[in-house]
């Protein structure tokens, strides 16, 4: 039986463990398409995706483009951020006008939980969620699920720790589901401050020292620390930060094992992770960004009712067809 | 005024321990007999058996919008609802715009209600001038033009010194001061109960600890003042325990709880359901039961429906933009019934007091009682029909109800105000079109 995704990629917790491989697998042959020097394919030619940005996300928003763009899709980016649009209602004219332009898809990043599914619900178009609020940033957490797989060869029995603010972290969410599902442990580390309710449920382990965490794990996922969680008293200061839950060479170096270091950035260097980690060799923060337009252009492939068995003679066809572009 | 004969019904009465078959005849706009009336000249003789015949329903706690948001409901639109739902008097929150802060806005709650000739209804003055929390509305002339309680609800009141004062200075009304217990430095920014459920669809949470901490300090300025608090919309066990501990106590605290509260778990929140968005938020199983076991053994004293109508449109957005709160007074009597009755939570005289005795009681109105010589405040309802909540017909303006599709047990009759028959299913079967119609 033909395995698909659905209409939508609102999260990972509604994707089976085969779901979420199917999407790692199409991907695979689509990091090679990076690499030509001709880096199109005709896969989604005469498809219309529009991006839609009530947050500004420089680099998810152009991973998205080049994966976009690579598969030869119509693009228009909307960028309306913060204050000037008021986000509820106009999300609902939002839908409406997607709609009536007849476009294919929408990647929308937004500031609230849920809007992604809220727009999916009333929209014929295919949504992918590239980040609502502190819900979920789906394809984030499969270029990190892509990335361990690529380093370690396997996700199953992987101990993986997500360190920092858990609490307002939609990667970390995405992580969770997609890394549980997979087969890995995982555990979660930071300020008691910034861990939410309850997410022992989600099943996963917590540390309350870093030590601890770097002692147990062979992966660490290190997310970006807000400087606006200082002044909401959540954390005293991004200097005790830094020196009770920074990521260090000291730190990383009395682990009794070489971890992996990931971070879906943009880094706060010298905060979260000191920049000798960020720029060292068990570091694959730019390995990660290659693998996000890979994955990104599974998920748009796979969404677009492309064959998963076909995807590398998609990428075949594309090559033959170069000459004519 | 025609006098009624209701033949052959259950008559419950909480007020006077009475659960029989009997006859009741409303005459004058009083209850004029009980017991075996075979005719009454001229009367209009309605067989009701197979009913139960009980004293009207009162609902303490709902927010009918007017004056200021009359397009989401009205003091006539909610009157009706009301009295839809098996209730012959509503207590009006006034946290209206302008807020119900003093005697003028008192009386046009009144007069207003005097026209829709529905479900009769109370005004609650606020608390503070504007429910700003700083300087105390005149109690003395609101109460006067016919206010009953006295409530910042909406929102907390933060200052204890204010809640103190209020406290005291209500006991020359006598009146019940009643509060939203709400920690607001600790609830601030929560959309739903903190949980894994907020977890899983990161929303932020608000803890049970922000409303246990208020009840706490209501129940200690209760015992210090002796003026009674009545807590609005319990919703966690921790609140249901500092409650009895007071009443032990012998504290003048009473209390109310939900529908919803007794009924739905913060799971109704999955898929960003706005409609399961209010304040206090839906809890976890464990807090239902709690509040259930309260009602049982009268920790809570009475059932109010926090009944809260919202515009399609102000809940048709994302889930941390749209307002809290649901309609509840038509639904509140079969979800007492199917949630409390046929559990055997309750029996169907305790959800009659709980309804109505207890409510009358707390805020000293009149009703809850079929005793002869009491205004004829009536519900009939059929404690067996099925039926199945379809918000497009209610009398509300509004249809922000998590129990669409709901089947439930329990169903309004008539309704009897005065000894007006104000609602009547068999007759408004064939006027719900033309309602729905009205009410878009
Ligand atoms: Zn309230």
């Amino acid at each position: 039986m033909a395995l698909s995704l659905g209409k939508d990629l609102i999260g990972l917790e509604e994707l089976s463990a085969d779901q979420i491989r199917l999407i790692l697998d199409t991907a695979e042959p689509f990091k090679e398409v990076s690499e030509r020097a001709i880096k199109k394919v005709p896969t989604l030619r005469g498809k219309t995706i529009v991006n839609l940005f009530f947050e500004s996300s420089t680099r998810t928003r152009i991973s998205f483009e080049f994966a976009e763009k690579r598969l030869s899709a119509d693009t228009v980016n909307v960028a309306s951020s913060g204050s000037s649009v008021e986000k509820g209602e106009n999300l609902v004219d939002t839908a409406r006008n997607l709609e009536s332009m007849r476009i294919d898809m929408v990647v929308m990043r937004h500031p609230s939980s849920g809007a992604a599914q809220f727009l999916a619900k009333r929209i014929r178009s295919n949504v992918i969620n590239a980040g609502d609020g502190t819900h979920e940033h789906p394809t984030q957490a499969l270029l990190d699920l892509l990335t361990i797989r690529d380093r370690l060869g396997r996700i199953e029995g992987v101990k993986v720790c997500i360190c920092g603010d858990i609490l307002h972290s939609r990667v970390a969410r995405s992580n969770i589901w997609g890394l549980v599902k997979l087969g890995a442990e995982v555990a979660v580390c930071g300020p008691r401050s910034l861990m939410p309710r309850g997410i022992e449920g989600l099943g996963v382990k917590l540390f309350r020292r870093i030590e601890e965490a770097m002692e147990w794990a062979e992966v660490l996922n290190v997310l970006r620390l807000q400087l606006e969680r200082m002044q909401a008293g959540f954390i005293p200061s991004l200097r005790e930060y830094n020196r009770v839950f920074g990521v260090t060479v000291e730190r990383l170096a009395r682990a009794s094992r070489k971890l992996l270091v990931l971070h879906p950035g943009p880094m706060n260097r010298g905060v979260e992770i000191d920049s000798r980690v960020a720029d060292g060799e068990q570091s694959v923060i730019l390995h990660q960004v290659t693998n996000g337009v890979a994955v990104r252009m599974a998920v748009l492939y796979l969404l677009a009712g492309g064959n998963p068995e076909r995807a590398e003679a998609a990428k075949g066809q594309g090559s033959s067809r170069e000459g004519a572009e | 005024m025609k006098p009624i004969l209701l033949k052959g019904g259950r008559v419950i009465d909480p007020s006077a321990n009475r659960d029989e078959i009997a006859d009741l005849l409303i005459e004058n706009g009083k209850i004029a007999g009980l017991g075996s009336v075979a005719s009454r000249e001229g009367a209009d003789v309605i067989d009701v058996t197979g009913k139960i015949v009980a004293p009207g329903l009162i609902d303490v706690h709902v927010h009918l919008r007017e004056p200021g948001q009359e397009h989401v409901e009205t003091i006539a639109t909610g009157a009706r609802a009301a009295a839809a739902g098996g209730f012959t008097a509503v207590c009006a929150m006034p946290n209206t715009d302008p807020v119900t802060d003093n005697q003028a806005a008192v009386g046009f709650i009144v007069k207003q209600a005097q026209d829709a000739r529905a479900a009769r209804v109370y005004p609650i003055g606020a608390i503070s001038l504007g429910q700003k929390g700083q300087q105390l509305a005149e109690f003395g002339e609101m109460v006067g033009a016919g206010a009953v309680a006295v409530s910042d609800d909406g929102k907390p009141v933060i200052s204890s010194h204010l809640m103190r004062t209020a406290l005291e200075y209500a006991q020359t009304f006598g009146i019940p001061v009643a509060d939203h217990c709400e920690d607001h430095t600790l609830a601030a920014g929560g959309a739903m109960h903190e949980g894994l459920v907020a977890t899983r669809l990161g929303l932020r949470g608000t803890p049970a600890a922000a409303e246990e901490i208020m009840v706490a300090r209501d129940i200690i300025l209760a015992e210090l003042t002796g003026g009674q608090v009545h807590l609005c919309h319990m919703s966690t066990r921790g609140s249901v325990a500092l409650i009895r501990w007071a009443k032990d106590r012998g504290v003048v605290v009473t209390a109310e709880a939900t529908p919803h509260h007794f009924t739905l778990t913060h799971d109704a929140c999955g898929g960003y359901n706005t409609n399961a968005k209010m304040n206090p938020p839906l809890r976890e199983a464990e807090d239902i039961a709690a509040i259930r076991d309260a009602l049982k053994d009268g920790t809570i004293d009475v059932i109010a429906s926090d009944h809260a109508p919202h515009h399609y449109d102000a809940k048709e957005r994302d889930f941390d933009d749209a307002p809290f709160g649901i309609v509840g007074l038509e639904t509140a009597l079969g979800l007492g019934m199917t949630e409390l009755v046929r559990r055997g939570t309750l029996t169907l005289p305790q959800l009659v007091a709980r309804m109505s005795t207890e409510p009358a009681r707390v805020f000293r109105l009149p009703g809850g009682t079929l005793r002869t010589g009491a205004p004829a405040d009536v519900v009939v309802f059929d404690p067996d029909a099925d039926w199945v909540v379809d918000p497009s017909t209610f009398r509300s303006k509004s249809r922000n109800s998590p129990f669409a599709g709901r089947q439930l047990i329990g169903q309004v009759e008539l309704t009897i105000v005065g000894g007006t028959m104000v609602f009547n299913r068999a007759s408004a079967q064939m006027g719900s079109a033309q309602n729905a119609d009205v009410a878009r």
